[in-house]
């Protein structure tokens, strides 16, 4: 990754202290709900944990996208049957109550084995055919959620799933206040930590990912598939493996969000949030974990902030003129079409993406894969 | 009243707009290999367009016929979409020709946000309908209702096409443009400004779009910022259906899955015995478009791309 030069003295000094500097970060990452609460109110704990959640998205997805470079637009299927799957399996919508240590793991098996019927059929399509596939298929799953409340009951159509469990271990809920310091601290504060362990391991998976046989496969057959093919990598189950894995990622975050939120319906999984994933991936750094993380960030606390408008506007107009909600996705394809034409490896590219893109002058006749194909 | 050619007729109408903007995702995917997402919302941009000059002309003159103020109407929004597409792709596609493909293609998706938003500020987030200046005349044809709109709609369909297979087929544009498609390099080679062929091939688009737009709003009676989203999806997908990069193919992928769709939702009911409704309709194209390019990635009438898939 790169830092920007006057910061290399700062990073040396830690570099040279690993211990010092890994203290420091778990200090700082135990603090933060805290620091962020007290600074600027609960409502931005509560965006801190969408951090996190999206992060878990922008980690799956870029195990797809980033590291076996298969383009998917409907990844958000996968968190949407994540998160219904933990819905029916506990809730009152079929009475069912399964603690979540069994929910969980049910329901990213189960977008897993989704992300294999889908990936079955398509992965020998390529570049944005498969990106229009998986965007069909993510519209159809979100048209049924919509629509299979007749004849049975399944997904309560519109109105969605209400009253799903928060997760419990033993008889401690994350889903109710609780009591630290002689104060009383919302539950949002308890996910924080639960959302921040799922990120750390999904990070370490990842990172472990990358460097397996299968993480070089998956290199390999994002830059050149018929070399790869070649060089006895069987083409279609390593890029099954990685949708497969995708998915299961997804399915996780979702059934987390389900219980989150406690109320789930088809407007949270629409096309739009595939994309938001995607474009914190490309604007992050795509296949570049630090670029990821960074991307789930901006993309997250930023439209946040943007909310903020509002009261600028009142400030210095007397009203507000435009709505701010309606100004942010504005302004956000604004930063995605401006990101593309003057950063378009992202803001943290991967050591690899990064001498593509610094090659692409001088070597263009070089023959890569479709999604990174530099078109001569 | 018999329900199957009802529905074979309600296909062929929505079909032949299906068609039309289909025409602008071919063209431009022919040439560059780009899916240009934008290319839905420069419809709905189309449609909002002429509905607000239609409004000042009604306001103006309200005893014009119909036809004329939609006449204005399309006067008006035909050349603001060419603008729009013009810079459109100016900006937001010609620097990246060289990217990788990713690129654009996250550009395309960033302009298609910035639109609707656009939209949304300017017109509202509320449907704007349309105003029924056009002949409602319900006639009989083989058992079922055809009304004066649609006809009238399948008529602008036809001619457009015409205009274009034309454009295409016997005027040097249209000459280079099927050259730059073919390959680029040599088209440069033979003198063609592959620049100038490129922007006109996204203008040409837009005005077909435009059109579609003020049918399609005029069909349904309504206009909506969202409205393009849907319809610049289905139309990829009837442009995939037909073979892409192929006119023809577009053209014909409309039809059938305006088809598709129209019995689709008429005969699902029964098929599934009550399982799954006419509110289903939406999933036909995406599910055609998945068996397609699963079993026949080149399309109905397609065969340059067959290789790249």
């Amino acid at each position: 990754m790169s830092i920007p030069r006057r910061f290399s003295s700062v990073h040396a000094w830690f570099q040279a202290r690993p211990t010092f500097a890994l203290v420091m970060l778990a200090i700082s990452l135990m603090a933060l709900p805290f620091l962020v609460g007290g600074g600027l109110g609960n409502s931005w704990v509560r965006v801190l944990d969408f951090v996190l959640l999206y992060m878990l998205m922008a980690l799956g997805l870029n195990i797809v996208v980033g590291y076996a470079g298969l383009l998917d637009l409907g990844y958000i299927a996968f968190y949407a049957i994540g998160a219904y799957v933990y819905a029916w399996l506990a809730s009152p919508h079929f009475g069912l109550h399964l603690p979540f240590w069994m929910v969980l793991p049910i329901g990213a098996a189960i977008a897993g084995v989704f992300g294999v019927l889908l990936g079955a059929p398509t992965l020998r399509l390529r570049g944005d055919y498969l990106a229009i596939v998986t965007l069909g298929f993510g519209e159809i799953i979100r048209i049924f959620m919509n629509n299979l409340n007749a004849p049975f009951n399944l997904t309560n159509g519109p109105q969605g799933i209400n009253l799903i469990d928060p997760i419990g271990i033993g008889g401690f809920s994350f889903g109710k206040p609780f009591v630290l310091f002689g104060q009383t601290w919302p539950p949002t504060y308890l996910y924080y930590y639960l959302f921040l362990a799922f990120t750390l391991l999904f990070i370490v998976i990842a990172m472990r990912l990358q460097d397996s046989r299968v993480g070089r496969a998956w290199a390999a057959v994002r830059e050149d598939e018929v070399a790869a093919a070649a060089m006895g990598i069987n083409t279609r189950n390593v890029k099954l493996l990685a949708f497969a894995m995708g998915a299961t990622f997804g399915g996780l975050a979702g059934g987390l969000f389900s219980a989150f939120q406690g109320f789930i319906s088809p407007e949270s999984f629409t096309l739009w949030e595939s994309i938001l994933v995607l474009c914190m991936i490309v604007l992050g750094g795509m296949g570049n974990i630090p670029g990821v993380i960074l991307g789930a960030i901006l993309l997250t606390v930023i439209p946040e902030a943007l909310r903020y408008l509002g009261d600028m506007q009142r400030a210095a107009f007397g009203q507000v003129i435009v709505d701010p909600a309606d100004l942010r996705m504005l302004l956000f394809g604004f930063a995605l079409v401006a990101m593309m034409l003057f950063r378009p490896a992202g803001l943290l590219p991967s050591r690899v993406r990064k001498r593509e893109f610094a090659a692409r002058d001088g070597a263009r006749e070089q023959e890569q894969s479709d999604l990174y194909d530099a078109r001569a | 009243m018999d329900i199957f050619t009802q529905q074979l007729i309600n296909g062929l109408v929505l079909g032949s707009i299906y068609a039309l903007v289909a025409l602008g995702y071919t063209m431009v995917y022919g040439i560059l290999e780009l899916i240009n997402f934008a290319h839905g919302e420069v419809t709905m941009i189309g449609a909002m367009v002429a509905l607000t000059v239609i409004g000042v002309v009604m306001g103006a003159a309200p005893d014009l016929p119909g036809l004329m103020m939609v006449a204005a109407g399309l006067l008006v929004a035909i050349p603001a979409c060419m603008a729009l597409a013009f810079g459109i792709e100016k900006v937001a596609y010609r620097p990246l020709r060289r990217a990788p493909r990713l690129a654009p293609l996250i550009t395309a998706i960033g302009v298609s946000i910035i639109l609707q938003n656009l939209a949304m500020l300017v017109w509202g987030r509320q449907y704007i309908s349309f105003p029924p200046i056009l002949p409602h005349n319900q006639h009989e044809f083989l058992g079922a209702h055809i009304t004066d709109l649609q006809i009238f709609i399948v008529l602008i369909s036809l001619l457009t096409m015409a205009i274009l297979v034309l454009l295409v087929e016997k005027t040097r544009l249209g000459r280079a443009m099927r050259a730059t498609a073919q390959s680029k390099e040599v088209a440069e080679l033979m003198g063609v400004n592959v620049d100038r062929v490129i922007s006109a091939t996204f203008v040409i688009g837009a005005a077909i779009a435009a059109v579609a737009g003020v049918m399609v709003s005029a069909y349904y009676g309504l206009a909506h910022y969202y409205m393009g989203f849907m319809l610049g999806l289905k139309a990829f997908s009837a442009a995939v259906l037909g073979g892409i990069g192929n006119i023809a193919g577009a053209m014909l992928g409309g039809l059938l899955l305006g088809v598709i769709e129209a019995l689709g939702a008429g005969y699902i009911g029964d098929l599934t015995g009550g399982f799954l409704g006419s509110h289903y309709q939406d999933v036909f194209a995406f599910f055609v478009l998945i068996l397609v390019l699963v079993f026949r990635p080149s399309g109905l009438l397609g065969e340059r791309v067959a290789h790249r898939a």
